[in-house]
């Protein structure tokens, strides 16, 4: 059976991976390099208290990966920033945000900010791939597994000074079941607040944004969804005065359920979405908010 | 301080893109072709390094067909100083382009490489780190800010949690994201500057080949039509005879 080498770059990401191994066909190995997973794979624990810039250990887990058939990795910006100098080290292919498996050396991505999607077929030694877990349904084994601690060397390369921190409460987009989104129109970062994270805390969900309300300043960075930024795939998106650009539409498009916002009817965002209501979003949001927490307390 | 700074071809990245008719590549019907976006971002990247620090030469280059030309004037009218055509029309994938820029790079000794985190076309997502490791120099990907002190560079980078400030020691290989800023309209003088700049163009310096192919394109799965609803009453009753919430 062919072996796979799953980097990790948190804690929940190898529960993600069960779909996807089992389609390749291969046996998986975690190499955890931020927070040991509890999955029935075999884990090998780099002990970082924080994963280390790509290139300080992608030498390090280039040498671990000529063991491997695979290298692969969830979809972040992490991975793809490790796995293509891992990619470069090696002199292997790298295929990023793989959403289907059509052979042992075929793959399918999305191109051209998801207007189409390409087959290409890989050749070389190993394989390296991101994949889209929303594309690959199924769970990890659970259970306990051997884990053992490996040791990656840092070589000298670039230093952080200041780390970026996730801050609030609410899930993290990646993983959010729920995510509601606001644009430009919430105005300012208050209101964003209230009314965007206010309807997100009543279904428990994440907090989205898109580019120009993350540009003007009335959303922090690290919640904009869309080509730049996050690709999503929650059950629920709810977008509440987004127009959909291009960009933005390429990030939600695999959300299993979406809901437009939006007073001006000929938003781009109704025609993907599963739900259009054509409303002030000052009016609705806060009255969906409230039907919301009514629902749970008659629950 | 000498700056690299490739360029890609790109159609038009605000162009509807569609795939041919016979799947094996993809178009945009009357779209003009334009540097890869987040390239015209390097190269003002790099300008504004000039205009920072004075002494700085900028060369852009190119790797594929004659027609790159094109991106390549426009590359010199924004500020480049020189450009290389690698002119060839091999089938081209993230490796070819590594191994292409690294015997470059070899050969010019630039203190950096500063290019696009991606192409809009193929976002292939992998030559700059590629070339970095090739090269065995440190990388700093993603950039909102970049400043250059000496032999030392710090920037800011967009990260899975936000931004992170990272600095690190020339020569090393960049790639940019939307952030760091706005290209600049180029002003006719510029154009016309452009015409009398120098402009090389040479083939292939390895014989790398490409590991990558396509072997066909799909239009993306288009979702089917939704309902619109007239009160949140409706919506929170669509929602809940989906299972929504």
């Amino acid at each position: 059976m062919a072996k796979i080498l799953l980097v990790t770059f948190g804690p929940q990401e190898a529960g993600l991976a069960g779909g996807f191994a089992t389609q390749l066909g291969a046996e998986v190995t975690v190499l955890a390099l931020g927070g040991v997973p509890s999955v029935g794979f075999p884990v090998l624990d780099a002990g970082f208290a924080e994963v280390p810039p790509s290139d300080t250990i992608s030498a390090a887990v280039a040498e671990l990966a000529k063991g491997y058939d695979y290298v692969v990795a969830v979809s972040s910006l992490a991975a793809k920033d490790l796995l293509a100098r891992v990619a470069g080290h090696l002199d292997w292919p790298l295929v990023n945000d793989v959403t289907a498996i059509h052979g042992s050396h075929e793959f399918q991505h999305p191109v051209a900010a998801g207007a189409a999607v390409e087959t290409v077929r890989v050749s070389g030694y190993g394989v390296i791939l991101t994949f889209r877990p929303a594309a690959f349904p199924g769970t990890a084994p659970a259970g306990e597994s051997t884990k053992e601690s490996v040791s990656l060397a840092v070589a000298p390369g670039s230093r952080r000074t200041e780390a970026a921190a996730r801050s609030g409460s609410r899930p993290d987009l990646a993983q959010a079941k729920v995510i509601v989104s606001g644009g430009r129109p919430l105005q300012t970062a208050e209101k964003f607040e209230q009314i965007i994270g206010g309807l997100a805390d009543a279904l428990g969900g994440a907090v989205g944004a898109t580019r120009a309300a993350v540009d003007s300043g009335i959303a922090s960075n690290e919640l904009q969804v869309g080509q730049t930024g996050k690709i999503v795939a929650p059950d629920l998106y709810i977008a509440a005065g987004i127009s959909g650009s291009t960009q933005h539409l390429a990030g939600i498009k695999d959300s299993k359920v979406i809901v437009a916002i939006n007073k001006d009817p000929g938003a781009p965002i109704f025609e993907v979405a599963d739900f259009g209501l054509v409303a002030d979003l000052f009016e609705v949001v806060p009255e969906l908010t409230a039907q919301i927490q009514q629902r749970a307390v008659a629950l | 301080m000498k700056i690299l700074v490739p360029i890609k071809r790109v159609f038009d990245p605000y162009a509807k893109v569609t795939v041919a008719p016979d799947g094996q590549s993809l178009e945009a019907i009357g779209a003009k072709f334009e540097i890869n976006p987040f390239d015209e971002i390097a190269m003002e990247a790099a300008v504004q390094l000039r205009e920072a620090h004075g002494a700085v030469e900028i060369v852009a280059v190119a790797i594929g067909g004659s027609e790159c030309e094109e991106q390549l004037r426009k590359a010199l009218a924004m500020g480049a100083d020189s450009a290389i055509l690698v002119e060839t029309t091999d089938a081209l994938d993230s490796r070819v382009v590594a191994a292409e820029l690294e015997a470059l790079v070899r050969e010019l000794s630039p203190d950096l490489v500063l290019m696009g985190k991606l192409a809009t076309d193929g976002e292939g997502n992998q030559t700059g780190p590629r070339l970095a490791a090739r090269l065995g120099w440190p990388q700093a990907t993603l950039l909102s800010s970049l400043s250059i002190s000496g032999n030392l560079a710090t920037a800011r980078r967009e990260t899975d949690l936000g931004e992170e400030a990272i600095e690190v020691n020339l020569p090393a290989v960049f790639t940019t994201d939307l952030r760091l800023n706005e290209p600049r309209y180029i002003a006719l003088p510029g154009i016309i500057k452009a015409r009398s700049k120098p402009l090389a163009r040479r083939g292939r310096a390895t014989g790398v080949t490409a590991q990558t192919v396509t072997v066909g394109y799909e239009s993306a799965p288009t979702r089917p039509p939704g309902q619109r609803v007239n009160s949140v009453t409706e919506l929170v009753a669509g929602l809940t005879s989906r299972g929504a919430i």
